[in-house]
């Protein structure tokens, strides 16, 4: 009935997710870091939907839909927040954002 | 048989557009790529019958959150940064990942396709109503109460967005 | 037809609307109808106490027919809300910590130049997010009511605008935390997976005979409890913690150290006690090598801060390895002591850090372990109780965090877990060496030149007052709070 199964797209999930945590562990631009969890959180969106279909019914669906609710507020918030920095800084390197080490 | 032509045409655009949102000197061609990736998403929920989330992300998502960073890019001065070295040295954490994920598909293909226990497909048809309808069915009755608890959370969005970006408040 | 929102319903999330009514009241009273600005500085705040009142009657109402109809719990909206002991207690943990931090915020944040009535309506609001960590019990609003939580949090951290400090520190808090929401939630999307159901109930009983070392499970298991431990900040995910409490205003650090703590503990016990129990093998040897780590690095870290706020950070990464360890014995003594080491805490870490507040006067910052020397001769009442504190918080009879202390310990002899009993008493006297240092400062070193009078004012005295009470009250006669945390057992 179907030709594509579950588990590649949950596959194809854990790749997209680990490309995420990869991006947020090595990008220095705090820009690039936040995309990064906007990839990790479209994995987490795929695996739901990937399982809704699976069971034919919409709560996954649903799922997605809050943590896209979700990923609006915190890149709202965070955007807001990096601007600040970067009024009182200019600059947005991870490394160099360090007035609280000694 | 489509079906999986049109899997692996959208994998690859997320995939494709992820490693080079994360190798991408430069910020807006990273949010460029980004929106690739996004749209390759968006493609594969319309694959599952997910026409409501396509919509919303292609609406919210590619429309909204990007627009909002490529506004936050042109305002702080990247072009500084898009010089700058690009990454840390943690190899040993990408290591891991990476084992990890490998270890997965490798499981996977020796396993076949019983190598994950899910829960089990129910024989019942799917349901005669069109997405987006089930959707609104199940959203305004079981999940109510996190739908109200978002506008909350919304709320607070808004009004900390205001309170971090605005000069005087 | 079926009622989408009953009496039940109504009766359960009463609580949560009040903390929601009023704090939105309160972003509204503040731009909308008190116009004077001199009148809305005083105005606003007093609004909180309403609030508070009328959530707390709610609580009280549930608490009553708990108790009234013999029940266990009272479930709502198809099982997505449960108000339970557990529930209670930590609701009543949340709301004195929120009523604390709220009467002691207004004079420190107008020294800070930074008094908003946004700042009340988000203290409200967290709690509200809160609320939904120690009730809920489906995927979907325990996600949702963390991420409430969280945002509150991380504009609160960084409500010192001008400030560097507090701006980077809002960042890298928003940062990890957004990184480990997108790790717990991956691992939602697996217990989804394994039970097709978003509700705690179904997902228990769809766990049940799975093998602890299935593969899915081990991967659910690992994402969610990485995403739980960042949030209680664990080490190896407790960089963020350091950062977050010293940059953030100091009423920030209390409820931030105090509230949210508490509250992340409780949304940890009802994932690990609920879907992961089946997976205990597991997590078992994993939790126990992150609680050694975690006690480690708090206490050493500890040793060498010279900030009086980033040390009790790390104080409070290594309490948090503490209250894992009664997650590890498992056994009912361990979960009553993981309740009475919450309860105990919230209030000697409040009281700790409410007399930092009382340090930052106009031009002072007041954080150094430095700035506390001499405070014993010109302010005896503050330095008597900031032993009482710090005493406290090193586990020293009678005060309460040895009781805290003492159940943890007891439930690790009682499930055989000697080297781990072991290793905790040994980093109680590490713990002794750095409150001292403090103490030390307090009795024995020379007052400075400031003389400047601490910032108190009557919240700020009746709150610090009212900790120091609580926490020799717990420590010397225990039995009512014991009775309360047993009410609050999970099983």
């Amino acid at each position: 009935m179907q030709g594509v199964p579950l588990s590649w797209y949950l596959i194809l999930s854990a790749i997209l997710f680990a490309l995420g945590v990869a991006g947020f562990l090595f990008r220095r631009s705090i820009i690039t870091v936040f995309m990064s969890i906007e990839l990790m959180l479209n994995a987490v969106n795929l695996s739901f939907v990937a399982f809704s279909y699976q069971f034919k019914q919409v709560d996954g669906h649903l799922f997605t839909f809050f943590v896209m609710v979700v990923a609006a507020a915190e890149a709202a918030v965070g955007l807001a927040i990096i601007l600040t920095v970067f009024r009182n800084r200019a600059t947005l390197n991870i490394d160099e954002i360090n007035s609280l080490k000694y | 048989m489509l079906d999986t032509a049109f899997f692996y045409a959208f994998a690859l655009l997320v995939l494709g557009g992820a490693l080079l949102t994360i190798t991408q000197r430069n910020a807006v061609h990273s949010a460029i790529w980004l929106i690739v990736s996004l749209i390759g998403v968006a493609g594969l929920f319309l694959l599952q019958k997910a026409e409501f989330l396509f919509a919303v992300q292609i609406i919210l998502y590619v429309g909204g959150i990007m627009v909002l960073f490529l506004f936050v890019i042109m305002l702080v001065n990247l072009d500084e940064a898009a010089r700058e070295r690009q990454f840390r040295g943690r190899w040993w954490v990408a290591l891991g990942c990476l084992a990890l994920v490998a270890a997965e598909t490798a499981y996977f293909v020796i396993k076949g396709r019983d190598a994950f226990r899910f829960a089990p497909r129910p024989e019942t048809p799917a349901s005669p109503l069109g997405n987006t309808e089930q959707l609104a069915d199940v959203l305004f009755s079981t999940y109510l109460l996190p739908f109200e608890l978002a506008s909350v959370l919304l709320l607070v969005a808004i009004v900390g967005s205001v309170v971090m970006a605005k000069k005087r408040i | 037809m079926n009622l989408f929102y009953t009496a039940t319903d109504h009766f359960v999330l009463s609580p949560a609307i009040q903390l929601a009514f009023w704090g939105c009241a309160i972003l509204l009273l503040d731009t909308w109808l008190i116009p004077d600005p001199r009148k809305r500085r005083w105005l606003v705040p007093i609004f909180v106490l309403p609030a508070i009142v009328l959530t707390a009657i709610a609580l009280g109402k549930q608490h009553a027919y708990l108790v009234s109809e013999g029940a266990r719990e009272i479930s709502a909206f198809n099982g997505a809300l449960t108000v339970d002991g557990f529930a209670l207690f930590f609701n009543w943990v949340f709301l004195i910590s929120t009523l604390i931090v709220s009467i002691v915020s207004y004079r420190y944040l107008e020294i800070e130049g930074e008094h908003h009535g946004e700042y009340y309506g988000l203290i409200l609001l967290a709690n509200c997010g809160m609320f939904f960590l120690a009730t809920g019990t489906d995927l979907v609003t325990l996600f949702v009511g963390l991420e409430l939580m969280a945002l509150c949090f991380y504009v609160m951290v960084g409500f010192l605008r001008g400030e560097r400090r507090s701006n980077e520190a809002a960042l890298k808090y928003l940062i990890l935390g957004a990184f480990s929401s997108a790790l717990l939630v991956y691992g939602f999307s697996l217990f989804y997976g394994m039970a097709g159901a978003t509700k705690l109930s179904v997902i228990v009983k769809a766990m049940q005979g799975r093998d602890p070392w299935d593969p899915v499970l081990f991967l659910a298991m690992a994402t969610t409890s990485v995403g739980l431990l960042f949030k209680i900040s664990a080490a190896p995910f407790h960089m963020w913690a350091p950062d977050a409490y010293e940059g953030a205003p100091t009423t920030t650090t209390a409820y931030l150290s105090v509230a949210s703590k508490a509250a992340s503990i409780a949304f940890l016990l009802r994932i690990f006690l609920g879907p992961l129990d089946v997976a205990r093998p597991a997590w078992e040897p994993l939790l126990a090598g992150v609680a050694i780590l975690t006690m480690t690095v708090g206490n050493f870290a500890a040793i060498t801060q010279t900030n009086v706020k980033r040390l009790l950070a790390y104080s409070s990464i290594s309490h948090a390895g503490y209250m894992l360890l009664g997650l590890i014995a498992g056994n009912d003594t361990g979960l009553k002591g993981i309740a009475v080491y919450v309860l105990v805490y919230t209030f000697m870490n409040l009281g700790a850090f409410l007399v930092v507040i009382a340090l930052r006067r106009q031009n002072i910052i007041g954080e150094d372990v430095a700035d506390l020397a001499g405070l014993a001769k010109r302010h005896p009442g503050y330095a008597l109780l900031m032993l009482v504190f710090l005493l406290s918080l090193a586990g020293i009879p009678p005060t309460a965090g040895f009781l805290g202390k003492y159940y943890i310990f007891l439930s690790l002899v009682e499930t055989g877990h000697y080297v781990l009993a072991v290793i905790g008493t040994l980093y109680v006297a590490v713990a002794i060496y750095y409150y001292f240092r403090i103490v030390r400062s307090m009795y024995l070193d020379e007052a400075a030149a400031d003389t400047a009078p601490l910032a108190s004012t009557v919240g700020l005295r009746f709150a610090v007052g009212v900790s120091g009470l609580l926490t020799l009250c717990i420590g010397i006669y225990p039995e009512p709070f014991l009775r309360l945390a047993h009410t609050s057992l999970l099983k």
